[in-house]
């Protein structure tokens, strides 16, 4: 495998293929990008419990579900053939205060320091993974749309609720990580 | 009188960005191009690290650019094609126009964009990466994915109850 393929992709490689998505959906087959709805398309399929906003044919959007089937087949892909092992670069301000919680390595993707079945039986762990889980989940259906939806799809299409929602999905991360999330990686 | 029926687009479309607007109904194999453009995406994904927790970090506390890059130029280059379809009027290939449905405002994309914000910097994922990163093999962020599919049964539970 060439060198460039199993390097980092720079931003202005990734940005733009990232970018094509929306016009190749919709020219697919007029399906607006978006991932966080195959969640609930999850909901109405397995639990629908006779609630309203899961009352509906997400048979009909299950070309949503295929999506997200290719998202994850493309993590394995990519994982096992198009990566090197080099452990990832950082900031180096980022790592020290990462050092400051006992996070030190830096091999994989997913900080396996912090991300374990384990950790799912301690405060830090519960915290980060399940209950920012359910913020994830929660969140992006209540704000109608997820980063895909909201920050690429709306704004690509210039909807100012988009634009609102973008801007409130980043304020919401800056607190978290720079107000909050310092005492979460103490617990 | 009961509303008639066909309510299922309307019902659909609630506080969702990615909506079904094709008319035509297609077989379950004809999804497969779908998956294979998932499948693209989760490469990128990956190969960008945007599904690292590390480059979350980085991008909520400005030290690197990396991140508003990726987001910035893929706004740009969906802006040019959104532009590029509706100027020239193009069509799916299956020859059906190509409709966009307008978004609403609601008081739920400050809320809720707030909330998923706070998931976004905790867990190092948006809802793509989560299955991208589950596909590296980090399979106890099965645990997050589920979790968040809780997040979202929870607020079709209480949706009628809260600001929209």
């Amino acid at each position: 495998m060439p060198e460039w393929i199993l390097k980092p992709w720079p931003w202005y490689v990734a940005g733009p293929l990232i970018g094509l998505t929306v016009p190749l959906l919709l020219l697919l087959g007029n399906r607006t990008f978006g991932i966080s709805s195959s969640l609930r398309h999850v909901c109405a399929a397995c639990l629908p419990a006779k609630i309203p906003f899961f009352t509906y044919d997400w048979k009909k959007e299950i070309w949503n579900l295929f999506f997200v089937a290719g998202v994850l087949l493309g993590g394995i892909l990519a994982a096992n053939f198009l990566i090197d092992t080099t452990p990832m670069v950082v900031h180096p301000k980022l790592a020290s205060e990462m050092a400051t919680y006992g996070i030190d390595n830096y091999d994989g993707l997913i900080p396996s320091q912090v991300f374990n079945w384990p950790a799912l039986l301690t405060a830090r762990g519960f915290v980060l993974m399940v209950v920012g889980g359910f913020l994830v989940g929660f969140g992006t259906r209540y704000a109608g749309g997820c980063t895909s939806g909201h920050s690429i799809m709306g704004l690509s299409n210039l909807q100012w609720p988009s634009l609102v929602a973008t801007c409130c999905f980043m304020a919401g991360g800056f607190i978290m990580a720079n107000l909050i999330l310092p005492f979460l990686l103490k617990l | 009188m009961q509303e008639p029926i066909n309510t299922d687009f309307e019902v659909r479309s609630q506080n969702a960005m990615c909506v079904n607007q094709s008319e035509l109904s297609s077989p379950l194999s004809s999804n497969i191009k779908y998956l294979l453009a998932g499948i693209v995406f989760g490469i990128v994904l990956i190969k960008a690290e945007v599904i690292a927790w590390f480059r979350i970090q980085e991008m909520f506390r400005l030290q690197s650019f990396h991140m508003y890059g990726v987001i910035g130029s893929a706004v740009v280059v969906g802006a040019i094609s959104v532009y590029l379809i509706k100027r020239f009027q193009l069509k799916t290939i299956e020859g059906e126009s190509i409709k966009i449905e307008e978004k609403n405002f609601s008081k739920g994309q400050i809320f809720g964009g707030l909330l998923f914000g706070f998931g976004w910097a905790m867990t190092g994922a948006c809802p793509g990466p989560l299955f991208a990163q589950i596909g590296t093999g980090a399979l106890v962020v099965i645990v997050t994915l589920l979790s968040a599919m809780a997040g979202t049964w929870v607020y079709g539970f209480v949706r009628e109850k809260l600001p929209h």
